[in-house]
């Protein structure tokens, strides 16, 4: 059923209206007519200060979409990232307060992120058992377990070289800008150019396939959980740091803004279709209207009744035009 | 392989699965009653039955629609959706508290309804729909309440959620009717078995020309309906009406669901396996809690156990193979 997903990224190439109409340019036009829109309403929206904190208090979604839609892409899904990224912040703070080396209090998340996610990626790979069960158990078990270590308490006093977010590159461009744009070029070039990086998609597409033509779907889908796990440890490293303090509980929801970008970024929750590309667009896109709400006078409550509306859109949306194509294809 | 030749299969295997749970059960009954003195009173157990009602209504729709291959994780967003639905119909938009109570349950219908129609009609996948109608479920509760909580009911309104009858907690015994319909409906009903042949091979059940889609639709409809008397339950115990409410409820009742024996693939399960993983949980809590464990500890204990039971069930199961 989604063998024809594969053929899709030359056929797009070929035709300037398929390429005109992608989900990425979409997004591009969508986060550029919403500045736009918001902007004629309320000119504060387009202040320089606002636009750049968008994209600094939200730089962390968009990485950890990175990883999220690669899962998705397989067809699996990963309910767990939220509670992990809190967990792997509150370790590496209490790392920086405890007097760490700051290296350490970097790699530290990377790390037991890459193993969180690897030990899953094993489960559901080998061991067959569904993604969805697998990271709802491990949501409860990292929740739980952070609140009843923490208590709840914040971590203050943190040592100002913590702070990776400060730092700016060429003084200008701010450290989680720059790890956004880059991780997202980097991920899109190698899912693209590199032999492992096809694999994900082939694993997708159709996993019968791609054993047959010599991808191994299981290593592949640990591959995908363990870099998963590396985004959610960047991921918690810039949210740990962007703030004077890192509270012990993560945005509520978080885990859903993270799949709600991937989702409305065009990956395909049937597998094998997407890019990383659409999935950051998206979570700037998300970012833009959870701050437009507030300069359009809308109460920020309903920030999630959007986004949930928003991804079953991007779903319906993108199953009906499986289907169109596929009758397409069959004519 | 087909729906016919497994179904004779399944009920031995689940039989078999619900014997070893009733034995660790009592085992960890006894065990219990021996490391605290206060565990095996009349009082505290028939208080457990009361705390678990609200998880055991959403846990025997659920078994239907796990039996049938499907999830649904949308349940703790409508627990949330239908207290609000109840709370703010009553106090801001003026209903009599009677019609509040069957607007809420009308609610939960619908969002399971709507979940229903997503999965059969659009082919949405069961996984993603529901997450994503859990954001938007949750969503709307937050949006309509603007976090603003409702107290203050009559006091006939708490009878269901701290009431006795002979001695019995209200709710405890309308999760009693509950099982006993839902397990006549899977176990005697041509509706039941549907949901089996449904879990067993689709496209199978579809040839068969049995109401594939009717079926399903019926089974999240119930999901929906039971999460929306779950809070009407929930709201009369604790006295107020807030967004949050029924946060991680899914976590529970899908962890019961599993622990009970029914296949996460769906195709086998029983209610009375569903009955004694909800039991066991509620135990589990209660002896966790009795044993000075905070809370969220046992939040993380019970994810244990999902994973845990998954991963035994399906060791076996290979075994089996």
């Amino acid at each position: 059923m989604s063998a024809i997903a594969l053929p899709r990224s030359p056929a797009a190439r070929g035709s300037l209206w398929r390429r005109v109409s992608s989900q990425e340019t979409l997004l591009a036009v969508a986060i550029v007519g919403l500045a736009v829109f918001v902007g004629l309403t309320n000119p504060r929206f387009l202040a320089a200060n606002n636009l750049a904190d968008i994209l600094l208090g939200n730089a962390y979604i968009a990485v950890a979409a990175i990883g999220m839609s690669m899962v998705i892409i397989t067809g699996n899904i990963d309910i767990s990232v939220g509670a992990l990224i809190g967990v792997l912040a509150t370790v590496s703070g209490s790392l920086a307060v405890a007097g760490a080396p700051i290296v350490v209090t970097w790699l530290a998340p990377l790390v037991i992120g890459v193993a969180v996610m690897g030990l899953q990626g094993v489960i559901v790979a080998y061991l067959g058992i569904p993604a969805i069960v697998v990271t709802l158990g491990m949501l409860s078990i990292l929740r739980g377990g952070l609140i009843s270590v923490t208590g709840g308490k914040w971590i203050t006093d943190l040592p100002d070289a913590f702070h990776l977010a400060d730092i700016e590159i060429f003084g200008v461009i701010p450290m989680p800008v720059a790890i956004m744009v880059g991780a997202t070029i980097l991920a899109a070039a190698w899912m693209r150019w590199w032999p492992q990086g096809r694999a994900i998609y082939a694993t997708g597409g159709n996993a019968e396939a791609a054993r047959l033509s010599g991808v191994s779907p299981r290593h592949t889908l640990v591959l995908v959980f363990v870099l998963h796990g590396f985004f959610a440890g960047v991921a918690a490293l810039l949210f740990a740091t962007q703030l004077r303090v890192i509270q012990s509980t993560t945005p509520s929801g978080l885990e859903f803004t993270i799949i709600t970008a991937s989702v409305v970024g065009g990956v395909s929750i049937l597998g094998g279709v997407g890019t990383v590309v659409g999935s950051t667009l998206a979570a700037i896109l998300i970012a833009e209207i959870t701050s437009a709400l507030v300069f359009i006078n809308v109460s920020p409550f309903w920030t999630h009744a959007l986004q949930g509306a928003l991804i079953l859109a991007t779903v319906i949306a993108d199953i009906e035009r499986r289907r169109r194509r596929l009758a397409g294809d069959v004519r | 392989m087909s729906a016919v030749a497994s179904s004779p299969r399944a009920p031995r295997i689940a039989v078999r699965h619900e014997i070893i749970l009733a034995a660790i059960l009592i085992v960890a009954l006894i065990g219990l009653g021996f490391a605290n003195d206060r565990f095996l009173t009349l009082d505290n157990l028939l208080n457990q039955g009361r705390l678990m009602t609200e998880i055991g209504l959403i846990a025997l729709p659920m078994t239907f629609v796990i039996i049938t291959g499907g999830i649904d994780v949308s349940v703790g967003a409508i627990v949330g959706l239908c207290a609000i639905a109840l709370g703010y119909s009553w106090k801001n938009l003026g209903f009599p508290l009677p019609l509040a109570i069957v607007f809420s349950l009308g609610v939960g219908a619908a969002a399971g309804f709507a979940n229903g129609f997503v999965i059969t009609r659009i082919k949405v996948p069961a996984i993603i729909t529901t997450i994503a109608t859990l954001t938007l479920f949750r969503g709307l509760a937050e949006g309509i309440s603007q976090a603003h909580s409702v107290r203050g009911y009559p006091e006939w309104f708490y009878f269901l959620g701290q009431g006795d009858v002979f001695g019995v907690p209200t709710q405890l015994l309308i999760l009693l009717i509950a099982i006993v319909a839902f397990g006549v409906a899977l176990d005697r009903t041509s509706f039941g078995r549907t949901l089996y042949a449904i879990g067993s091979n689709e496209t199978a059940a579809r040839f068969s020309a049995l109401p594939v889609d009717r079926v399903k639709l019926a089974a999240y409809t119930l999901s929906g309906l039971t999460s929306g008397l779950s809070a009407f339950v929930l709201v009369s115990r604790v006295t107020t009406t807030r967004s949050d409410m029924g946060m991680g409820y899914e976590l529970d009742a899908i962890a019961a669901v599993v622990l009970g024996g029914t296949s996460i693939f769906g195709g086998s399960g029983t209610i009375w396996g569903t009955v004694i993983g909800l039991v066991m949980i509620q135990l589990l809590k209660n002896g966790l809690a009795l044993t000075g464990v905070k809370g969220d500890a046992t939040i993380m204990v019970i994810g244990i156990v999902l994973i845990a039971s998954v991963l035994i069930a399906s060791s076996l199961q290979r075994r089996r193979e």
